[in-house]
């Protein structure tokens, strides 16, 4: 049940993926999260990140992550300002795979919404994102474009 | 009293796609209870059912998060813009 349903591209540019990554070696020790914004088409995401939003964790904690709500608000101006949606969020995990944890899979607010996870278990960062639909997990391919 | 509440996409799929909807009522409360009256399936995501505000969702009226001032029986103005967000988090 891996592909169980249509996932688009998430498609970062360098610039993005290096503000993700250092966010997530920046929160060391704990966990780190943001918001990801870009346009859709209907409910559903094109994949297309136009913005990154590096946010607090309200649990300052290296075991789990609450976006700071008023990170999110702020977020979520911005992108409406732009014509966009938040269509996703990152975290990192500091000593786990780049999976969703049984956590993230019961709660994952919205079945639309693509969850980028940023491992730094090892030397090198690894990054994986997925949709979470009613506990079944599936993976979308990560592209670096631009 | 009208305002504005907007919506995350997730709950859009109970007020028919609408990002944003205007809403009657003097409090938080209220403006729910005007929600719910229209869009009944809204019913159970905002409130729980020991009516006080969902644990899962956020509720800011302008820039401030209703939970540190009077919750459902925060006063609400004409022209305030109430936003409505889910709890983002995991493990």
């Amino acid at each position: 049940m891996s592909t169980a349903f249509e996932s688009p591209t998430l498609r970062l540019t360098t610039g993005q993926y290096r503000i993700i990554v250092g966010h997530c070696y920046d929160g060391l020790p704990d966990e780190a999260c943001g918001l990801l914004a870009g346009p859709m088409i209907g409910a559903r995401p094109t994949g297309v990140v136009s913005e990154v939003y590096p946010c607090r964790n309200a649990d300052a904690s290296a075991r789990s992550y609450t976006v700071d709500g008023r990170d999110y608000l702020r977020a979520t101006r911005d992108a409406e300002s732009r014509g966009h949606e938040i269509v996703g969020v990152w975290h990192s995990h500091t000593h786990t795979d780049a999976y969703p944890s049984s956590t993230d899979v019961r709660q994952a607010v919205d079945p639309a919404w693509l969850y980028l996870l940023v491992s730094l278990r090892d030397g090198s960062p690894v990054l994986r994102s997925f949709r979470i639909q009613e506990e079944t997990v599936a993976e979308v391919p990560v592209g670096l474009v631009g | 009293m009208a305002v504005d509440v907007r919506f995350p996409t997730v709950l859009r799929a109970h007020t028919d796609g609408a990002p944003v909807v205007s809403a009657e009522g003097s409090t938080v409360g209220e403006v729910f209870a005007d929600l719910v009256a229209r869009y009944p399936g809204l019913s159970g995501q905002l409130v729980d059912a020991t009516g006080t505000m969902h644990k899962f969702v956020n509720v800011y009226l302008d820039d401030e998060d209703v939970r540190y001032l009077n919750q459902l029986d925060t006063k609400v103005g004409e022209g305030a813009e109430i936003s409505i967000l889910p709890a983002v988090a995991g493990g």
